[in-house]
């Protein structure tokens, strides 16, 4: 640990320091990070870890392989290609020519414990992800693993993953926050009982990435410090990150301002733009791959069966009101879109604000309107709460009286999963960037969790499927623009914005690197 | 003596069964779903029913009681999901924090609260005693949060005077170890007396927002206490006597006015310690009241009924204390009754 004095002292002594005695970090290569929660665990893989467990599984361990960074438009940073991967743990990959295994030839790379990193450890870890159950169970299904059978350890330095079938998001499904590498002996000689060492691992570092965790403090603080003896990448400049956590984002805000904090994670929308304004610090905003703010109304049961009533609504709806009033602008428009949609995802609705047709077809399909109710969560009550204002002043001059009814974070979830509110404000995200899988987690037959609206219709079941698994590039560009413009009539759900990631800065601070799972990388940033 | 506390102690045990079973049963009644909020937003049913097994959720409600107390009797207040770690070690760290912030606050408000009602009572109607009663109304007509926002945006963010509200202490400075758990006694038994100011630094703004907050009460009942006392027949035979006024107030009076504004003492501290929620978000204190917060947004069981607990158990001992003082104050109270 340091204080100012040793900061000092290091400093003094600098200039006479024999080469190759390790100093304490300086101030120039510690950052600053002021976040609104941080991790509830260190292990990603574990039951119920919180949204900033994902950094700690991305700066403390190392997975196969990774995105490779790709700049964002306007310099400020870099973000990431689905298809565009590149080397971490593993020095090589080969596919096999039936297309059905895949072949990785591992690095010589440490865990922090000194022990190398062995393909047994990666099979470990991979069987882990997949038999762990909740969230790591869910993301590695997502690529079709799913059972320990699939993952071989050839030799030492050689591991092969047995595909049960081709499916495109095996690869991309590597490079996220789940299937990370981790020290098995060391795991399974400090976890007793548990074969899987969930609670070890809940409180400890058994990795070989970039960073060692120093301390954690949960609620308050966690402090990392760099592995010197990292060599799956470029060493990171900065040595030491102190990551504390600062609930009240007024305080996030004025510590941003005055310099004393580096890089602030999560602030509301408000204060992002008056700070992108002001120009005293940075603000990078990044659209959020495959995620919308969208308005689900309810396809199977209600007032929203009617495809006319569901249409209605989205003519109806105050768009530009809400980007304004709600959202402050940190966000990408999702209506006005052309009639003929491409295979973007997200992309915008062929809806705008129009009134009198909204009226025309509320007449049409319900003469003398009805009433009905509106649900959002507490949790993004910022956001949320507004826009259910407006939506609710705009159905009304259509004769649609909508009833609000906000619902405290813990219970939301369960009242979405319970499919009978004719109406709902919910974000979706899918870290796997492909318009086929956010269709199939949103709007398929099988009504998973995530399709709000319970919408069900085979026809679109079929391009779902069939964009899914295509033959070529021309058959799921046909499928996907089938399905889009299914959806863009259907209306299940409409589609208010694309939300911005921001993050807000010094504008010492450089190399920033967005992921999918939205957290801060220490690899890359750097401070000047 | 120790027999009089032995028997007090006794009558605490049902209200202690009492506290445990209507927390355990509120907890439950809670409208949220504790196993789907921690499935994450990506979680498919099977996820949240797994969860739902780990966490013990689908036993009925009496065996979940009875896994509840018995791990209860060893001293085991189960996990908090939010931090994930054990309930215990979360409230041993937090709740010195909230502590010494509150003991600060309501030093602060003593010192200043004491004289101005003593004062306003001896001068009733002059300005001493108007200014008392718009430092009351102000104090407690402002929110916290206000009070909070407002002395953080003047004397850090303005005028830079006070350190950034990063907490107990700066990033750059690291925790004296650990015997109490306050920071400003630990750093002096360690001797470091850099880190001993770092803290105090940090506690300034926050003890002065709550002891903006607790002028209030403790200045008005000090100052009606002191009216009713010095309107006593004993006060006027001590004046009729010819005492000089600083005897008849200091001694006289102003014991004898003590018994309710202790009372009330105890009461804003206890208040203080579990709600100055607000003060602890603004300025990222990591104590107990924001703890039981978060936990109870996130449906966290284990939490929330060690939380209660525990201040159940402190509300006790702190009324015993407080009927102890009584005794040394006025001997005329005895324990029992």
């Amino acid at each position: 640990m340091i204080n100012r004095r040793s900061v000092l002292v290091a400093g003094l002594a600098a200039p006479f320091a024999a080469k190759g005695f390790a100093q304490a970090p300086s101030r120039s290569e510690t950052l600053i990070l002021v976040q609104e929660y941080g991790p509830n665990s260190l292990d990603m893989q574990g039951i119920g870890s919180s949204q900033p467990v994902n950094g700690v599984a991305l700066n403390c361990y190392d997975r196969l392989i990774r995105f490779k960074p790709t700049p964002l438009p306007g310099g400020n940073g870099n973000a990431y290609n689905m298809t565009d991967l590149e080397p971490e743990l593993a020095e090589s990959w080969q596919m096999a020519a039936d297309g059905m295994s895949i072949t990785f030839k591992l690095r010589e790379a440490k865990f922090h414990s000194g022990r190398p990193v062995t393909a047994k450890d990666v099979k470990w870890s991979f069987d882990r992800a997949v038999s762990i159950g909740g969230f790591a169970k869910t993301q590695m299904n997502a690529g079709s693993f799913e059972k320990p059978e699939q993952f071989v350890a050839v030799d030492d330095r050689t591991f092969r993953i047995d595909f049960l079938r081709k499916d495109k998001l095996s690869l991309p499904n590597l490079a996220v926050t789940i299937p990370f590498v981790i020290d098995s002996e060391l795991a399974i000689k400090n976890g007793g009982d548990d074969p899987w060492a969930k609670e070890w691992l809940k409180n400890n570092i058994a990795g070989s990435g970039a960073f060692k965790v120093e301390s954690w403090k949960p609620g308050s603080e966690t402090v990392y410090v760099r592995n010197d003896a990292w060599t799956c990448g470029k060493l990171p400049t900065l040595r030491k990150i102190i990551a504390r956590d600062i609930p009240s984002p007024s305080t996030r805000r004025a510590l941003l301002e005055r310099g004393d904090a580096d890089i602030s994670y999560g602030l509301p929308p408000k204060d992002f733009k008056d700070l992108a304004e002001a120009g005293k610090v940075k603000v990078v905003g990044v659209p959020v791959p495959n995620a919308l703010w969208y308005l689900a109304l309810n396809a199977a049961t209600g007032p929203f069966t009617d495809v006319r009533v569901r249409q209605a609504v989205a003519w109806a709806m105050p768009y530009e009101k809400i980007m304004q009033a709600s959202l402050f602008g940190r966000g990408v428009a999702m209506w006005g879109g052309p009639p003929k949609p491409n295979t973007a995802w997200p992309q915008p609705f062929p809806y705008v604000t129009d009134a009198a047709k909204a009226k025309a077809l509320v007449d049409q399909a319900v003469p003398g309107g009805f009433k009905t109710t509106l649900i959002f969560d507490s949790g993004a009550a910022t956001i949320a709460e507004p826009m259910a204002v407006l939506i609710k002043e705009a159905l009304g001059s259509i004769g649609i009286d909508v009833e609000l009814s906000k619902i405290p974070g813990a219970n939301f979830r369960g009242e979405l999963n319970k499919k009978i509110h004719p109406m709902a404000i919910n974000r979706f995200g899918g870290w796997l960037d492909f318009p086929d899988y956010y269709f199939f987690w949103n709007f398929h037959g099988n009504n998973s969790i995530f399709n709000i609206s319970s919408y069900q219709n085979p026809a679109m079941d079929k391009l779902i499927d069939g964009a899914r698994f295509a033959k070529d590039a021309a058959d799921y560009q046909s499928q996907v623009e089938a399905f889009v413009a299914m959806a863009a009539h259907d209306v299940p759900v409409i589609p208010i914005a694309q939300p911005l990631h921001d993050v807000a800065m010094q504008k010492t601070i450089g190399g920033y690197q967005f992921w999918p799972c939205r957290e801060p990388d220490f690899r890359y940033l750097t401070k000047a | 003596m120790l027999a009089q506390i032995g028997k007090r102690f006794l009558t605490v045990i049902p209200s202690l069964i009492g506290v445990i079973i209507v927390t355990f049963l509120l907890t439950r009644v809670l409208p949220g779903d504790t196993a789907s909020y921690f499935a994450g937003p990506a979680a498919t049913p099977q996820a949240i029913a797994e969860i739902r097994t780990k966490l013990g959720l689908d036993k009925p409600l009496p065996v979940q009681f009875a896994d509840y107390v018995a791990a209860l009797v060893k001293g085991d207040l189960g996990q908090s999901l939010t931090t994930g770690q054990a309930v215990t070690k979360d409230i041993a760290a937090r709740l010195p924090a909230s502590a010494e912030l509150t003991l600060a606050g309501l030093f602060l408000a003593m010192s200043i609260a004491l004289p101005l009602g003593v004062m306003a009572a001896v001068r009733q109607g002059s300005w001493i005693d108007h200014l008392c009663r718009i430092i009351a109304t102000a104090g407690v007509s402002l929110p916290v949060f206000f009070t909070g926002l407002l002395l953080v945006y003047v004397f850090y963010f303005i005028l830079g005077w006070t350190p950034a509200p990063l907490g107990r202490l700066d990033v750059f400075y690291s925790e004296p170890a650990r015997v109490t758990g306050f920071l400003l006694i630990d750093s002096l038994i360690a001797g470091e007396f850099e880190t001993f100011r770092a803290a105090f630094a940090q506690l300034i703004l926050p003890a002065v927002t709550l002891a903006i907050f607790s002028l209030a009460p403790i200045t008005r009942m000090t100052r009606a206490s002191m009216l009713a006392v010095l309107g006593a027949d004993f006060v006027r035979t001590a004046r009729a006597s010819g005492l000089d006024s600083s005897t008849i107030i200091g001694t006289y009076a102003f014991r004898n006015a003590m018994l309710p504004v202790v009372t009330t003492l105890g009461m804003v501290f206890s208040f203080l310690l579990g709600a100055n929620v607000l003060v602890e978000k603004v300025f990222a204190w990591p104590g107990i009241g924001s703890y039981a917060v978060e936990a109870l947004i996130a449906s966290d069981y284990a939490p929330i009924q060690g939380f209660v607990l525990t201040m159940a158990i402190l509300y006790v001992l702190l009324n015993l204390m407080i009927d102890i003082l009584y005794g040394v104050i006025d001997p005329r109270v005895r324990l029992e009754g």
